[in-house]
């Protein structure tokens, strides 16, 4: 435990780089569910930041809380702030976002069905005002990091392959020349020989493209492997954060993460005392 | 056997004596058939990509009229009547996604559906405070005559001894160039090619940046553009009348044939409709039934079609792997 700490209330490495950073925002759906119980974290410029944590964790509302997707789910940030440079975007609206860089990959891949592998990855590029040309430069770039999507141009993305969706999808985000990708579950319903392939190349983007991302994983050993840092919520609140080698490490993140552990099978009764442990971290 | 000899002998020997008499029932069909097509792609239009059923589709054609007649009534050269009608229906549009959709979003289907009810009767008493409730006649100079085909170099190629009306001629052309218009303009443009997105998956176009908002008039304003085109067509045929209306609902059965979703299922379903309500029309409902089957014989059509094939017959295929 001693390798890591708490976030609050301005944590993460060197908040002074950091291209985005999430105050304490809490996250309110529906005037009364309360998501998100101050969260925060800081993602410095051109680093794979991993936030981590089971289902219903608040990962899904943190990442749509900053591209301000979960308005239309009636949700709402109720206090904090999310600053891009520096500069509260909290009021934004998502095309406002994606034009500033802020582009999100949805869980689920989410790729239009009726529309073209090209065609989807063209709808990413709406934002932009440039010219055509730098869209079809851009589109070749797309290619280059993903050679299956030029085999399958042609084809319905409806009618591709899971990893192909989701190469689509990450390619539509792309096309918008983002900064920052909140990549959500990209592991999500894949085999793992395609989990490998795709962190690959989202690890390639973020070395030769300098793309920043923020990733949500529910797949801590795959994550931890590719992130420099990694978050983990429990109940809409960061309860760990730390280098990603660290966390590695980490004893309670072995046990209850990567499901490894130096002293065996503990019982149900012990990870419900850790659970209360946490409350006092 | 007599039943047999009544119903289907007699109207069938009927035709096949006077194949002439067939083919101009048919055309004449066809140009109904555009003229509803035109209202039911207005329909798609809105539906396939918002979602929302708009019931005031038929209103907007009434309401297109009413402003292009109106103002040609004020003096007004139809060269800027016509596009000051149109421009109404592009602020139209955009009143209608700041004024009913924005407040509206998250709301269910239903409820969307009923705020176009409300739309509906709006256009409809906005438009008759404005112009009055009087019968307005809609001459904008199109051709309305009728046409001897036979008077013609290839009508007597063809050996086509009919009469054509030529206003549904025009009704046609303006369908097909308005159908392949919508296509290109689908297919190949950003903003078609970000309305399909916004089709498929709303969250997912909004994730990618694409503005919903300004989507939504757009939708809207299309769909004002082929209810003015109808309005103008059909008011070379009728006068100008709330029961335009009424009239404008037969794309209902239009869209039950050829499904909520399709541009082009919208103009076969509208073919079928008006010829095959026009010929049963002339061969059965005049002589067998005393006439007036046009008022329900499309919304019998499409019983069958509701317990075959409920999608309609281009509906949208789920896309569904394995």
């Amino acid at each position: 435990m001693a390798a890591t700490r708490h976030v609050e209330p301005t944590p993460g490495p060197d908040p002074a780089r950091a291209v985005l950073v999430v105050n304490n925002i809490e996250v309110v759906y529906d005037h009364v569910i309360l998501v998100l119980k101050g969260v925060s974290l800081s993602l410095p410029e051109g680093r794979i930041v991993a936030l981590l944590g089971a289902n219903g964790a608040g990962k899904t509302t943190t990442l749509k809380a900053i591209s301000n997707l979960i308005r239309v789910e009636r949700g709402e940030v109720t206090k904090g702030t999310i600053e891009l440079d520096g500069q509260n975007v909290a009021a934004l609206s998502p095309n406002e976002l994606v034009r500033r860089g802020v582009v999100q990959v949805m869980e689920g891949r989410r790729c239009f069905e009726h529309l073209t592998v090209e065609e989807n990855l063209l709808t990413g590029a709406y934002t932009r005002k440039d010219i055509k040309s730098a869209v079809e430069h851009d589109l070749e770039m797309v290619y280059r990091y993903f050679p299956r999507l030029k085999e399958r141009r042609r084809a319905l993305a409806g009618y591709t392959s899971g990893g192909e969706q989701q190469m689509t999808a990450i390619g539509r985000a792309l096309m918008a020349r983002p900064r920052v990708i909140l990549l959500d579950e990209p592991s999500m319903g894949l085999a793992p020989q395609l989990v490998e392939e795709i962190f690959e190349i989202v690890a390639r983007l973020n070395a030769e493209a300098g793309v920043t991302i923020l990733l949500a994983e529910q797949n801590t050993n795959v994550a931890l492997r590719y992130a420099n840092y990694g978050y983990i919520l429990e109940n809409g609140r960061v309860v760990l954060d730390g280098e990603a080698a660290v966390l590695r490490e980490n004893e309670d993140v072995k046990e209850f993460y990567l499901g490894v552990s130096s002293k065996g099978r503990r019982s149900f009764r012990d990870i419900k005392s850790y659970k209360r442990r946490k409350r006092w971290l | 056997m007599e039943l047999f000899a009544t119903y289907v002998l007699g109207p069938l020997g009927e035709m096949a004596d006077n194949p002439a008499g067939v083919v101009e029932t048919v055309i004449g069909g066809l140009g109904n058939g555009f003229l509803y097509a035109l209202v039911a792609i207005g329909f798609v239009i809105i539906f396939k990509s918002s979602g929302v059923f708009n019931f005031a589709q038929g209103a907007m054609v009434f309401f297109a009229a009413l402003n292009f007649a109106g103002l040609l009534e004020l003096g007004l050269p139809w060269y800027l009547a016509g596009p000051l009608a149109l421009g109404a229906m592009f602020l139209f549009a955009v009143l209608v996604e700041r004024v009913a959709l924005r407040p509206l979003v998250g709301q269910s289907q239903l409820t969307l559906f009923m705020a176009t009810i409300g739309i509906s009767f709006l256009l409809q008493g906005f438009g008759e405070a404005i112009w009055g409730g009087n019968p307005h006649l809609l001459k904008v100079g199109l051709p309305e005559d009728s046409l001897f085909a036979i008077d013609y170099a290839w009508g007597q190629a063809l050996g086509l001894d009919i009469i054509i009306q030529q206003s549904d001629l025009l009704a046609i052309a303006t369908g097909l160039v308005m159908v392949g218009g919508l296509f290109l303009f689908f297919q190949f443009s950003r903003v078609g090619r970000a309305l399909r997105a916004v089709a498929d998956d709303h969250a997912a176009a909004m994730s990618v940046g694409i503005p919903l908002q300004h989507m939504w008039i757009a939708v809207w304003a299309l769909s004002g553009l082929a209810a003015f085109v109808a309005a103008t067509i059909w008011g070379t045929k009728i006068q100008i009348e709330p029961t335009m209306i009424n009239l404008a609902l037969k794309a209902l059965p239009v869209l039950i044939l050829g499904g909520l979703t399709s541009i082009p299922g919208a103009v076969i379903g509208g073919c079928i409709i008006g010829i095959s309500e026009l010929l049963f029309e002339t061969y059965w409902g005049q002589p067998l039934f005393g006439g007036a089957t046009t008022e329900w014989f499309a919304y019998l059509l499409t019983v069958p079609v509701l317990l075959i094939r409920p999608q309609g017959l281009f509906g949208e295929r789920l896309i569904e792997r394995v």
